[in-house]
């Protein structure tokens, strides 16, 4: 009782939402679906963004053997998908004496250890990622590896560590038991695919491999792989100039048993396709809202009708009309307010929900739980419902004839 | 003090009212009888400046107020009047104690929460402060509302049927309140009624 609060119009506000708790609840409930939708897109669409385009950077082309380029891309840069096959590393390597093609890293890939893909590869690809050694050394012989920041978090993997590989690309393959990498070093996180990735030389998945079909076929007798046999699944290409864009993806796919795929491109489709879903949840987003916009200005109808009197008494006692229109405004705003931080929060969570679901099954994790500019502009959107809702039908407080009101009951 | 002269209200040319002259001085209190039908509840609100008359004159403590702006009559009715109505009515959403200072949060006046507390102890329903008004009897909701129209220390004290829906142990109780409150802060009350039960309560009577 001895609270030290004062009255005021806030205070009132609030007492008349608590007051009709289950319409205030269903106001508030559908502004926050509606909010945390459209807010869980934005967060969703710029770390898909994010992830996308700086793992695409500097990559023009990606070549690797014939089918779907899409899956190219997905195998090769973002290591998503199962890759289309192998290539000749011949031809590979005679793009390098193309003009226009300034690097060329070839990439093996198709085992992995823990779910985690075991990558050969040349030192460019470390240099093109950025890929800072944290903690030991880059590898450097065959059957060396060095770990990525996650895969060391998740695997615990140390250096010195020897570890035996699984064939395929998740963790159900069957083991390589007789030769095993060993640990040379851990990558610093930088945010790149890297960060999920075993890295090692490319002749260490040839080993692996020659191994493992002299022990399984006796027939097989050429034991020293010649340059010739030798295949890789694909090649990150860099261009000298855009003059390459030109000519060379159509020179590979004719004349060669490789595709090439243009990353730009392929990424720039498959957002299109999602773009298609993610513009049906917006749109559905923006009903949500409006419906509760609609529910804020019905309940408050309602509640105004039942509270006519109510109104010509506060009148009588010294309020001024504008003063309890502001009070109606507050209840309105105070319910977009209750609705928007709701769905920001439902948004985070709903994010991070995602984001355990996708490290799980691609070891991409989603970060970014601060506000997006966009969200400030859905907060001054949720007020301007909240306030026209309960605007539209408080304007009757100005025609209210205090006397008749307060003469009828 | 209230007085009112030659009061006249029409809500249409059928429906006319003449008032007789009525005067109520400080600590006095005025009883005006009147069956349905007689305008009980126009002269009331005429007198709360709630309506303006079409011609006549009203003196509030002294002061010509029957002319005024709605926004100035607003402002003397929240500082100078209390008002009771005849079905006791309060903000719904609001604790006991919060629907009486809102008397004084609509007047633009400080929160005196000693004094609400101190009139619920002197009404008798000290217990009951931190309850919705809904949770409360007739005859309790009729002593808040009581209670509500003190908390200004208002000139005049205006009461529209307070006792028409109590019985009549709490008619006599809520009457007897009334009249010591009001004298006790020095108000003129007036009292609007066609309850019959009232009428030896109250040496200074007009009939409508």
């Amino acid at each position: 009782m001895n609270r030290l609060y004062r009255m005021n119009l806030f205070k009132i506000s609030i007492a008349n939402l608590k007051d009709k708790k289950l319409n205030s609840f269903l106001s508030a409930l559908l502004l926050t679906l509606g909010i945390g939708m459209i807010s869980l897109l934005l967060l969703l669409d710029r770390q898909l963004d994010e992830q996308f385009r700086r793992n695409i950077r500097g990559i023009d082309m990606v070549v690797g053997a014939k089918g779907s380029p899409l899956q190219l891309i997905l195998s090769s840069i973002y290591q998503i998908d199962a890759p289309t096959g192998n290539v000749p590393l011949t031809e590979v390597n005679s793009l390098r004496k193309n003009p226009f093609v300034k690097t060329v890293i070839p990439l093996s890939m198709g085992d992995s250890y823990q779910g985690f893909r075991i990558v050969g590869t040349t030192p460019k690809y470390v240099e093109h990622f950025q890929a800072k050694v944290l903690a030991g050394q880059l590898y450097n012989a065959s059957m060396e590896v060095t770990i990525g920041s996650k895969v060391a978090r998740n695997s615990n993997l140390k250096i010195g560590d020897l570890f035996s590989s699984s064939h395929g690309l998740d963790s159900k393959g069957k083991t390589h038991g007789n030769k095993k990498y060993k640990v040379t070093g851990i990558f610093e996180p930088n945010g790149s695919v890297v960060d999920q990735l075993i890295l090692t030389r490319l002749s260490s998945v040839w080993d692996i491999h020659e191994h493992e079909e002299e022990s399984g076929s006796s027939n097989h007798i050429n034991a020293e792989p010649n340059e010739e046999d030798k295949q890789v699944t694909s090649a990150l290409i860099q261009f000298r100039n855009p003059m390459g864009l030109l000519t060379l993806p159509r020179q590979i796919n004719e004349n060669t048993s490789m595709q090439a795929a243009l990353p730009s491109i392929e990424i720039n489709r498959l957002f299109s396709l999602l773009g298609v879903g993610i513009e049906t949840l917006r749109a559905l987003a923006l009903i949500i809202i409006s419906i509760a916009g609609v529910s804020v200005f019905i309940s408050l109808y309602n509640s105004l009708k039942e509270r006519k009197y109510e109104m010509a008494l506060m009148l009588s006692m010294g309020a001024t009309r504008s003063r309890l229109f502001l009070m109606l405004l507050i209840e309105g705003v105070s319910l977009a307010v209750i609705g928007f931080f709701s769905g920001i929060i439902l948004s985070r969570l709903g994010l991070w929900l995602f984001s355990r679901a996708a490290e799980q099954d691609f070891h991409y994790s989603l970060r970014g739980f601060s506000i997006l500019p966009e969200e400030v502009y859905l907060f001054v959107v949720a007020l301007v419902i909240g306030a026209i809702a309960a605007a539209l039908p408080s304007l009757g407080i100005y025609k209210l004839n205090i006397s008749r009101t307060l003469a009828e009951e | 003090m209230i007085t009112a002269s030659n009061l006249r209200f029409s809500y249409s040319s059928l429906k006319k009212f003449d008032f007789p002259d009525i005067s109520c001085k400080d600590k006095e209190a005025l009883l005006i009888l009147g069956q349905s039908g007689k305008g009980k509840t126009t002269l009331l609100h005429l007198l709360a400046l709630l309506l303006k008359p079409d011609s006549g004159e009203i003196l509030i403590a002294g002061k010509l107020a029957n002319s005024l702006s709605p926004e100035l009559a607003t402002r003397v009715r929240a500082k100078h009047i209390g008002i009771i109505y005849q079905r006791p009515h309060f903000v719904s959403s609001l604790s006991v104690i919060d629907n009486i200072l809102l008397s004084n949060y609509l007047a633009n006046q400080k929160q005196d929460r000693a004094k609400a507390i101190y009139l619920a102890q002197e009404l008798g329903f000290a217990e009951h402060l931190s309850k919705k008004t809904t949770q409360l009897s007739q005859g309790e909701q009729q002593r808040v509302s009581i209670a509500r129209s003190l908390m200004n220390d208002p000139n005049v004290i205006l009461a529209d049927e307070p006792t028409s829906s109590l019985d009549d142990s709490n008619c006599e109780k809520v009457i007897n309140l009334l009249k010591r409150q009001s004298a006790s802060i020095g108000a003129s009350l007036v009292v609007v009624t066609h309850d019959q039960r009232l009428k030896d309560e109250f040496s200074n009577r007009v009939t409508l």
